[in-house]
Parts: structure tokens; C-alpha cells; sequence
């Protein structure tokens, strides 16, 4: 289900007075957060978070076209694993 | 001939149904569109007059909702921002797999494809 409107985005406080920090006085700094529920907002453009995933931390780089989407979803939480071909067979094989 | 928004030309059906033969309208756009056109619903779309035709296809170019290949590319790109920005759901997309949190133990086929053989898998042993 969506968010209710009224409450309006989920900002992680934290991070957004990091981020506040950083813009006011310029710096570009990787920021850790834990805090993957939290929304992209405008002036997240441009610097780089380090997202946990669980287990690390993820870099991700903050795009224009990321606004809006949850950080979390730049952090996979699981390792894809594909059923292999022939190459992936021989490998377990030995 | 009825040539509307393109080239689909559903014919012997009724205009109501046959415009639903358009990407991007359904059963509440079509019976809009009839009624902007003062077009009865139940007329067959061979019945269709030149100038019926025309009206049809005036208020498609003139809708402020795309159709057929402008809506295709959009939905494209949309999918193409979602693959670029490499989001969980990009990458869904990127891996042909369900994107909505469906399972994906069994089923999922649609994305999927169809099942591939799994060497070593054995049938069941009958029962008895």
C-alpha cells in the first residue's frame, strides 16, 4: 500500500540534516546510512551515499533521475544467483 | 477500410469494441471518444462513414493521452530510466524477472519464458 499523502515523503532526519550540513558548506563527503526507507530527495543530487545492505556498505551515487525512489532499492540486499550454463557446471563439478 | 490512429482496422466488429483494438484505449476511453464523436457504439466499423473516420481520428491526435507508438516509447523509456539508474526494479527488468515481488520458487513463467530441463531431475515414481 502507498503512503498516505497527508504524512507526505519519509526523510530519514538524520541523514537529511547530514546532507544539509554538506550543502551548506560545500563539501562532497561519502556519507554512511543505515537509513534505506528513506526517500531521494532534490538535494541528495550529486553526493554519494554509502547504503548498508546488511551486510556492507554500497556506494551509490545520487542521480537526478533517482529522486523519489528509496535508497534501499540501490542496495541489493541479496546475492543473485543463476542457475549457470555449461561453465558454472564444470566449475562445481571439480 | 477503417485506418484509425495508425493501422489497426479491426472491421465486422462494433466501433464500441473494435477501437479497444487501439494500444492505450480501453472499454472508458472508446465509449468517450463515440461520445465526442456522436457516434452511435453499436455501428460495425466497415459501417463507418469517411467522415466518421475522420472525426475518430481528429480527437486521437487532439487527445491529451498518447496512443499506439508514442505510449509504447514511453512506456520504454520508463522502463529504460528504471534499467539506467540500476534500481532494484531495473535490475528486475534487466534479469527477466518478475519486478513486482512475486515469487519466484515456481511459477513467474510469464517472465520467465518457457521451463528450461533440469539435467539430473528425475520424474516422480508412481504411486503404489
Amino acid at each position: 500500500m502507498a503512503r498516505s499523502l497527508k504524512k507526505g515523503p519519509y526523510v530519514d532526519e538524520k541523514l537529511a540534516a547530514k546532507i544539509r550540513e554538506l550543502n551548506i558548506t560545500g563539501q562532497k563527503r561519502v556519507v554512511r546510512t543505515w537509513a534505506r526507507a528513506s526517500m531521494i530527495t532534490p538535494d541528495m543530487v550529486g553526493h554519494t551515499l554509502a547504503v548498508h545492505n546488511g551486510k556492507q556498505f554500497m556506494t551509490v551515487y545520487i542521480d537526478e533521475n533517482m529522486v523519489g525512489h528509496k535508497l534501499g532499492e540501490f542496495a541489493p540486499s541479496r546475492t543473485f544467483r543463476s542457475h549457470g550454463g555449461k561453465q558454472a557446471k564444470a566449475a562445481g563439478v571439480r | 477500410m477503417a485506418r484509425i490512429a495508425g493501422i489497426d482496422l479491426p472491421r465486422d466488429k462494433r466501433v464500441e469494441i473494435g477501437l479497444r483494438y487501439i494500444y492505450g484505449i480501453g472499454p472508458a476511453r472508446s465509449q468517450n471518444l463515440l461520445r465526442q464523436a456522436q457516434i452511435n457504439p453499436d455501428t460495425r466499423v466497415r459501417d463507418l462513414t469517411e467522415e466518421e473516420v475522420g472525426r475518430l481520428n481528429n480527437l486521437l491526435t487532439n487527445a491529451e493521452y498518447k496512443v499506439e507508438g508514442d505510449l509504447r516509447r514511453e512506456v520504454q523509456q520508463n522502463i529504460k530510466r528504471l534499467m539506467d539508474i540500476g534500481c532494484y526494479r531495473g535490475t528486475r527488468h534487466i534479469r527477466g524477472l518478475p519486478v513486482r515481488g512475486q515469487r519466484t520458487r515456481t511459477n513467474a513463467r510469464t517472465r520467465k519464458g518457457p521451463a528450461r530441463a533440469i539435467a539430473g531431475k528425475k520424474k516422480a515414481p508412481p504411486k503404489g
